[in-house]
């Protein structure tokens, strides 16, 4: 039911909203933050706090290889997603694969460092607070950048059984933008755990 | 009105077996029903919640009693305030936003129909989640327990140490849980707010309620994250062994207690912009002048809500913080005073020179502004740090801050009820039973809140579960007893109002209130679909527009 005299002729025509799917992954993306900072925080105020050893400038090794693996998804995951919108498909399908192997090797990274410290230096969550809030810093990043490579995993599998195209890159779009916050949050906790941290 | 009638589908209107409209609210995705299911989930645990402060209250009548032992007051005023937050005062304003927001910006449904059940039905699992521990808190034990660590649980009192068994994880994880529906629902209304308004309705012609929940919506996707975040963490020290608030391993209980009040301060502007949002819809309407100053009601909105990220540690005067956080925090807290008069000005000025009318949403709404106004000024006083040192941990900080939640937010949400419940039923609530309502809640109110802060002001510290007598505390706190058997009863009247006028109230129509904003442009209660056609507006009364063509207000704007 119209509500006015309608003296905006073209009212509908002109009326161009932001989409919802974006609206709503930034608003996921600044409530993910606030999380984040508080681990940060966390982090921070314990920086050579724990009454025992190991410190992190004993056991911490910094895995430039790995950063530059999701570093680079980054640009993957955005060449495919560009890629998507103008309908090439063979490209975009080789671009995402690719953006899930880098993700998938930076992950690989993660469990192989937790491996050297959990068993050559004894480091777990429950040693000191340097463990405690080594972990549980990169412990939920590693969580985001999982459930990520889940949602990448369907994506592909959809893409390979041929139901991915153009009409899918408005939401691809938007797991992209997930996937570059996942990326960024590396760089804080990269800063914040292998260089300030040391 | 307008000539436009909807026809309601027959099929509504007739009656199917229980299981089977059972069977439909609970896999509803409708943002009206969710938002019923929200309020009625929230009437719920109120009269639980109240029930655990009557229990409080009965302990604390005269000094020495024996009610209940040490051990259940503490489960009481634990369970009392979690419950009251999280299960009442969260979910209740979550489903007035719900219900109203689409209809007020000519939506069909909520952005996610989808998300909206699903937060939903999180927020409650977490509320059953809390009362499961009273089964489950002792594990196999079979002897019920309930968190008694305080609303805060303040470490190293929630570690394991000091609360075995597993009481205090029900808490975190029912808090947890209802987080991420908070979470849901916060990013649900944002993306609703901005994506799905009809032609028309730019943000400066959004009605005052969209606008302010939005700013609510914005506040909770910063201010409750903090909160899971320490939950988690909490987790971690109780499963995995981890230190964060161990303080034997270095750990800090006072970065806890910042984490806490990070969610905890602004959780309570989160509780009360969308009530200023009802205060900001029922005043213009029953004073019959449109909103005084509204861009300046929306940049005080949005004023509060910047500062009051930056006060909590006003909570923490006590904690021996220096002087220059001490400062910092009196002065922040001192700023959130400004933009919350502006806003007390700008209903005032709507009143001014209005031609008032005395129905219940408008006597709650007047009683609302003298209340919020003296809770304000308590809450300035003790934002001073010095005066906090002597009062904190007192009763008169129990009495400021349920002057808040009870004298503004509960008495704005009444307001709301009053006034929206025709749109919701169809049928209008009993004025006279609404009166009743009115004056016996005022009165018990009075009686409980405002003698409260006297035993705080001669030394009572809050949580104890008795005290000695010969202090003077104990005909006041009789006073505040029989205040509170007050507050309940009145809360009966309102619970037999709902009630009886559902079934025999009178026909509300359209637009009972003669009102200007969209969701009375349509029946009540609303069809699912909400609006026939998706209605078109030119500025900010569209109703208004529509029943006074020769003189509209997009002439103005």
């Amino acid at each position: 039911m119209s509500a006015t005299t309608a003296p905006l002729p073209n009212a509908a025509e002109n009326w161009i909203l932001p989409s919802r799917g974006k609206v709503a992954m930034a608003g996921l993306i600044i409530a993910e933050s606030a999380i984040f900072t508080i681990f940060v925080v966390a982090y921070l105020f314990y920086l050579g706090k724990s009454t025992t050893g190991p410190t992190p400038r004993e056991v911490l090794e910094t895995p430039i290889f790995y950063t530059i693996c999701l570093l680079s998804s980054s640009l993957t995951i955005h060449l495919a997603a560009k890629s998507l919108e103008r309908d090439y498909i063979r490209l975009f399908l080789g671009l995402w694969l690719l953006t899930i192997a880098l993700g998938g090797l930076f992950l690989y990274g993660t469990a192989q460092e937790w491996h050297r410290l959990i068993y050559e230096h004894g480091l777990t969550i429950s040693t000191n607070l340097f463990g405690t809030t080594y972990y549980s810093l990169v412990g939920l990043h590693g969580f985001h950048v999982t459930a990520g490579l889940i949602m990448l995993l369907i994506v592909a599998v959809f893409a390979l059984s041929g139901r991915v195209g153009v009409k899918q890159s408005g939401r691809i779009e938007v797991l992209s933008m997930y996937w570059h916050f996942v990326d960024a949050v590396w760089v804080v906790v990269f800063t914040v755990v292998y260089v300030l941290g040391r | 009105m307008s000539s436009n009638v909807i026809t309601v589908p027959v099929g509504q209107a007739e009656a199917r077996p229980w299981v089977d409209e059972l069977h439909q609210w609970v896999t509803t995705v409708d943002h009206k029903r969710l938002g019923i299911l929200y309020i009625a989930s929230a009437l719920l645990f109120l009269v639980i919640g109240g029930v655990e402060a009557l229990i409080i209250r009965i302990q604390l009548m005269h000094s020495h009693n024996n009610f209940v032992s040490p051990e259940v007051f503490n489960r009481m005023f634990t369970m009392h305030g979690t419950t009251m937050i999280f299960f009442v005062a969260m979910p209740v304003l979550f489903g007035f936003a719900n219900y109203l927001v689409p209809l007020m910006i000519g939506a069909r449904d909520m952005a996610f129909p989808r998300l909206n059940a699903f937060s939903f039905w999180l927020s409650f699992l977490g509320a059953l989640l809390l009362y499961f521990s009273l089964v489950g808190g002792s594990g196999l034990y079979g002897a019920g327990n309930a968190p008694d660590v305080g609303w805060w649980s303040y470490a190293p009192l929630g570690a394991r140490a000091f609360s075995p068994g597993h009481s205090s994880d029900y808490w975190t994880l029912s808090l947890l849980v209802s987080g991420f529906g908070s979470i849901g629902t916060a990013i649900n209304i944002i993306a609703t707010i901005l994506c799905l308004r009809c032609p028309g309705m730019k943000l400066n012609r959004m009605p005052l309620l969209v606008w302010m929940n939005l700013v609510m919506a914005g506040m909770v996707l910063l201010a409750i994250t903090p909160l899971s975040a320490a939950q988690i963490m909490l987790l971690i020290d109780r499963y995995l062994g981890g230190h964060f608030f161990d303080t034997q391993a270095g750990g800090s209980a006072v970065l806890w207690m910042h984490f806490f009040w990070i969610f905890g301060h602004p959780e309570v502007y989160v509780l009360i912009i969308p009530c200023f949002a009802f205060m900001s819809e029922i005043i213009p309407v029953f004073s019959r002048k449109p909103i005084f100053g509204y861009p300046v009601m929306v940049a005080a909105t949005v004023c509060i809500a910047f500062v009051s990220m930056s006060v909590w540690a006003h909570h923490m005067f006590t904690i021996g913080m220096n002087s220059y956080a001490n400062s910092f925090f009196t002065l922040t807290t001192m700023a959130v005073g400004v933009p919350t008069g502006i806003k007390i000005f700008n209903w005032i000025g709507t009143m001014w020179g209005g031609r008032i009318q005395f129905k219940t949403p408008m006597l709650f709404s007047i009683a609302f502004l003298f209340q919020f106004l003296i809770a304000g000024l308590t809450g300035i006083m003790m934002a001073a740090s010095p005066f906090d040192w002597q009062l904190s941990l007192s009763y008169f900080v129990v009495a400021h801050f349920h002057y808040v939640i009870v004298g503004g937010i509960l008495f704005a949400l009444f307001g709301a009820f009053y006034y929206w419940y025709p749109k919701m039923t169809g049928r209008m609530l009993s004025e006279r039973l609404g009166k009743w309502h009115f004056w016996l809640f005022l009165i018990g109110f009075h009686l409980t809140f405002d003698v409260m802060h006297i035993p705080g002001i001669l030394g009572m510290p809050r949580r104890i579960y008795t005290y000695e007598p010969g202090r003077g505390w104990d005909t006041l706190n009789l006073i505040v007893s029989i205040g509170a058997f007050i507050q309940a009863i009145a809360i009966l009247v309102f619970v037999a109002n709902l009630i009886i006028s559902y079934f025999k109230g009178a026909d509300a129509g359209n637009d009972p209130w003669d009102a200007w904003t969209l969701e009375w442009s349509i029946s009540s209660p609303p069809p699912a679909y909400n609006f026939a056609t998706v209605p078109t507006v030119a500025s900010r009364r569209p109703l208004w527009d529509e029943k006074h063509p020769e003189d509209p207000d997009s002439r103005y704007e």
